[in-house]
């Protein structure tokens, strides 16, 4: 057994577990240095985790599975793992004394998402989800004395356990038809019964409730609110993907299309997502629950890639994925850096932010511009991806669709730019992120860019991940 | 471009010399095109992505270096036009910048994806541009620049739904992922597809050409827009709208443009009349113009869907004498209104004894407007008519019509503002000097010099029109009626 090939996940977990005794045992002073650390030691395995990224190899009788498709979402949560602490910064001395657990949770989170990514069985993938949900339920009240903050966890608790619910009984009606739990194996064992159909449907809602699809959207926008927002980011960023991640690998194997045409429910789910998270997002004044909405609509995007089921569709699905990291993050990281200042997240606190920060409020404009599909950003070669693969498959309408609402979603991205550049503010006090914050911003803008105008390493990346499907 | 320091003076000598440059080499480029090769010339390819087939290919033929030409002339008018910007001159310039770069790269591509990109580059720093330093004369600067921003785009999303079923049809049919215009125009599509992506194409590029009814952001989009925007929007970036028909709408779907053509001709009817007539009513100069500037596009429409090596030549030299001439128009009236902060013709007098010289921008521009020959304007309109007539005969004399309705709003804006009663208030306006003459040197001189020697550019665009009329071979027009 080569446990070298399980080296992220093993160093994830003795980070996470060496953090929180250094918490505990650590001076106050150097608890400062816990940052640090953390973002080094993830870097290090991100690094480890690009140095796999090639391997195929089947461990614990196909139980877990290490391939470039896990890989390639390994990446992408360490990259959003790492942003997610360093564009925290000022935000987290809120946290006081707790701040230890902190990233502790944050790393067992990630560990969580690792698992799913990689989980060949449908115990282990649930293993996984449960890791990062129930850490998630913790940090998201992490702002112990902020009411918005424990109802936010108190309500992911509850919900989060239901849809875990239904996604165990999914799992257990999909067994009791094929008498396994092994993704690969399920395929040869599919038999079309109503039970099996029940099954596929209610695995897709547990699914669907991580990932915001509508209709099991409702919860979002609350927890979006009222959770920490790195918390936020996180759950928007990483979450999601994983979600995806789990979904795209038992969709695509274990159930062939031939026989239940799952793509076309998923191409329906998509559009109805779309319309309503855009349509819903014109209306909202708060920056946190826009972009709780805005990430529903980008969801349905990213299922039209599954739905769509082909090359080009797929390897959007891992594109939009990768830069969704990166523009969602720039946007989380300015409303972080604003919310420190102000205090506030509506609309208006961005008021004339152009000026106080010119540099700040750019880097938000091109990443929303990037997630509006405006090129020439990361966010439209993704969006090309996706609906070239659902125009392949037939699905015309649905194109229509993405890319009239994408086009209409301009419309709630501008409103907050012009706040940014034309809203006037009587606090003209120029606004410093700080160097971590900072130092975040810069990496999304990059991203954001890089693989707008240069797709082609990260198109390639995504390539190579899906031959496992193709 | 990115490290302008705080000095205003020297952003805008930057911003002066840059366009300068541009349009220096872009005269090179038109001079030096071999016109007895013809074709494409000046190539430049980099593969891009690969398995999308794109490259980022350059390269101009006959009809994109007018256009080239009109940008770069535009560009540095405008940079001219806006020398009284004092807010935030770094962000101002640098967007600018940004907008005629986009521009000049749609003319300039030859690849569909870039030329695409190119073309939804420009629309963002419009928006920040008018909501930045537009003015809420009639409607709001934020309503007047939200509209412009949200028409565009919906229309560039139905753009993008027929580039992406084209790229999927092509890959299909060619075996391999390719994005490069000429090679997708030797593929031969099935008819219906190509029907279905040119009603797409002509709703995106229509919506952008302000085809009718699709026009109702332009002249609300040009009223909030600073100067220099309304410039280079109504100059160049309107010119995309035709420039994408004929070169993508015509060359690679000809069966799909020849099915769709005696629409778009009665659309362009309602264009020009229906334009000219609400020109007849306003009262705001920037209304004026830009409706004009609506009812001009259905010149250019007939133009191309008339689809003949004559009428499609006309449509070109078209876009080129509109251009310049909506540039100038709105230069003057820029200059006009920071300085009366009005725009309202009835406010005016006999501004030719105040502003002599901007009274003969005004002229210029009026009189090219109107078709009056020996402006470059005549040459499009008349070659427009020629070779429409050939195809729809009622629909051109009805349009011909249109020149009564322009000569009458030009010459009622012309008499009220410039040669009406000398009004006292108006005397301390200053006349221009200095840098804002720029703008009316070299768009006027581009006008007269293109009226009276129409050759320097008739002879290339009719060789990019051969080529392209070539293809359309003979083509049977309708198939709907």
């Amino acid at each position: 057994m080569p446990w070298i090939l399980l080296s992220v996940e093993i160093t994830l977990a003795l980070l996470g577990l060496v953090l929180l005794v250094l918490g505990l045992v650590m001076p106050d002073r150097g608890r400062r240095l816990m940052q640090p650390v953390a973002v080094v030691a993830l870097l290090g395995i991100l690094i480890m985790g690009g140095g796999l990224y090639t391997t195929q190899y089947n461990m614990f009788n196909g139980n877990y599975q290490i391939d470039p498709f896990g890989s390639f979402f390994k990446l992408l949560f360490l990259a959003a793992g790492i942003l997610v602490i360093l564009s925290a910064g000022r935000y987290l001395e809120r946290f006081q004394e707790r701040i230890n657990e902190f990233y502790s949770f944050m790393i067992i989170a990630l560990l969580g998402m690792v698992v799913m990514a990689s989980a060949g069985e449908l115990i282990t993938l649930y293993i996984g989800l449960e890791l990062m949900t129930v850490s998630f339920y913790i940090l998201t009240a992490y702002l112990l004395n902020d009411k918005l903050s424990a109802e936010a966890g108190l309500k992911y608790l509850i919900l989060g356990a239901m849809s875990s619910a239904i996604l165990l009984f999914g799992i257990s009606l999909v067994y009791a038809v094929t008498g396994t739990t092994v993704i690969a194996e399920m395929a040869a064992q599919f038999s079309m019964q109503p039970v099996m159909i029940a099954g596929i449907i209610l695995i897709l809602a547990g699914f669907g409730f991580k990932i915001s699809l509508v209709p099991f959207h409702m919860w979002a926008p609350d927890i979006y609110q009222g959770a920490p927002i790195p918390v936020t980011a996180f759950l928007a960023v990483g979450s999601k993907a994983a979600a995806f991640a789990a979904m795209a690998r038992v969709m695509v194997i274990a159930f062939p299309v031939s026989t239940f045409d799952w793509p076309l429910l998923l191409a329906v789910l998509a559009a109805i997502t779309i319309v309503v998270g855009n349509l819903i997002a014109l209306v909202q004044t708060n920056v946190k629950r826009l972009l709780a909405y805005s990430s529903i609509a980008q969801a349905g995007y990213i299922l039209v890639g599954l739905a769509a089921y082909n090359g080009f569709g797929l390897k959007g699905v891992l594109f939009y994925a990768m830069l969704y990291v990166f523009s969602n993050m720039g946007a989380f990281a300015t409303a972080t850096v604003v919310e420190v200042e102000t205090g506030s997240t509506d609309i208006e606190a961005f008021n004339g932010l152009a000026r106080r920060s010119p540099m700040v409020a750019a880097i938000m404009t091109v990443c929303m511009l990037s997630l509006a599909g405006i090129p020439p950003l990361a966010g439209f070669v993704g969006k090309f991806y996706l609906f070239a693969g659902a125009i392949q498959s037939d699905l015309l309408w649905l194109a229509f669709v993405g890319l009239v609402m994408s086009m209409i979603s301009v419309y709630y991205y501008l409103r907050v730019a012009k706040a940014m550049y034309i809203g006037s503010n009587d606090n003209a006090t120029a606004i410093n992120p700080g160097k971590t914050a900072g130092a975040a911003l810069w990496v999304c803008l990059a991203g954001t860019l890089l693989f707008g105008l240069y797709p082609a390493p990260l198109s390639n990346l995504a390539q190579v991940a899906i031959q496992l499907f193709l | 471009m990115l490290l302008p320091r705080d000095n205003e003076k020297n952003i805008k000598i930057v911003a002066a010399v840059s366009t300068l440059i541009s349009l220096i080499l872009s005269v090179w480029v038109w001079l030096a095109y071999d016109r007895s090769l013809g074709g494409i010339q000046f190539v430049e390819q980099i593969p891009w992505v690969a398995d999308l087939g794109v490259s980022f290919a350059l390269g101009v033929d006959g009809i994109s270096i007018p256009m080239l030409l009109l940008t770069n002339l535009i560009g540095f008018s405008a940079v001219y036009a806006s020398w009284r910007v004092a807010d935030r001159v770094k962000e101002f310039f640098t967007l600018l910048l940004i907008l005629i770069t986009g521009v000049m790269g749609t003319f300039v591509t030859t690849d569909l994806f870039i030329f695409f990109l190119f073309y939804e580059v420009v629309v963002i720093p419009i928006y920040l541009l008018v909501i930045m330093f537009g003015s809420s004369k009639r409607v709001t600067k934020e309503y007047a620049g939200m509209k412009l921003t949200i028409y565009l785009l919906i229309g560039s999303a139905f753009l993008l739904v027929g580039l992406i079923a084209l790229f999927v049809q092509s890959r299909a049919l060619l075996g391999y992922p390719c994005m490069d215009i000429f090679t997708l125009a030797t593929v031969e599509f099935p008819i219906g597809f190509q029907i279905f992506v040119f009603i797409l194409m002509a709703f995106g590029f229509g919506t952008l050409l302000s085809m009718f009814p699709f026009h109702a952001w332009s002249p609300d989009g040009y009223a909030g827009a600073p100067t220099a925007v309304s410039m280079i929007h109504a100059g160049v970036l309107k010119k995309i709208g035709g420039y994408g028909l004929i070169r993508i709408g015509l060359m690679i779907l000809p069966g799909g443009a020849a099915y769709i053509a005696p629409i778009i001709a009665v659309l362009a009817l309602g264009n020009v009349v229906y334009a000219a007539f609400i020109c007849l009513s306003q009262k705001d100069l920037k209304y004026i113009v830009g409706y004009s500037s609506v009812s001009h596009m259905g010149y250019v429409l007939i133009g191309i869907a008339a689809l003949n090596l004559i009428s499609i030549n006309g449509a070109i030299i078209m876009m080129f004498a509109h251009g310049v001439m909506a540039a100038l128009f709105f230069s003057m009236i820029g200059n006009l209104y920071e300085k009366s902060h009005t725009r309202n013709i009835d406010d005016f007098g006999g501004l030719a004894h105040q502003m002599p010289r901007l009274a003969t921008g005004f002229m210029i521009a009026g009189l090219a407007s109107l078709g009056l020959p020996g402006m470059v304007n005549f040459i499009g309109e008349f070659t427009i008519f020629i070779g429409a007539f050939n195809t729809y005969k009622v629909l051109t004399i009805l349009a011909v019509s249109g020149i009564i309705f322009t000569a009458l709003y030009i010459l009622r804006t012309l008499g009220a503002v410039l040669f009406g009663p000398r009004k006292p208030e108006w005397d301390h306006l200053e006349d221009l000097k200095g840098p804002e003459m720029v703008p009316l040197v070299v768009l006027g001189a581009s006008i007269i010099i293109g009226g009276i020697a129409p050759f320097t550019l008739m002879d290339l665009i009719n060789l990019g029109v051969g080529d392209l009329v070539a293809q359309l071979g003979s083509l049977q027009i309708g198939g709907m009626f």
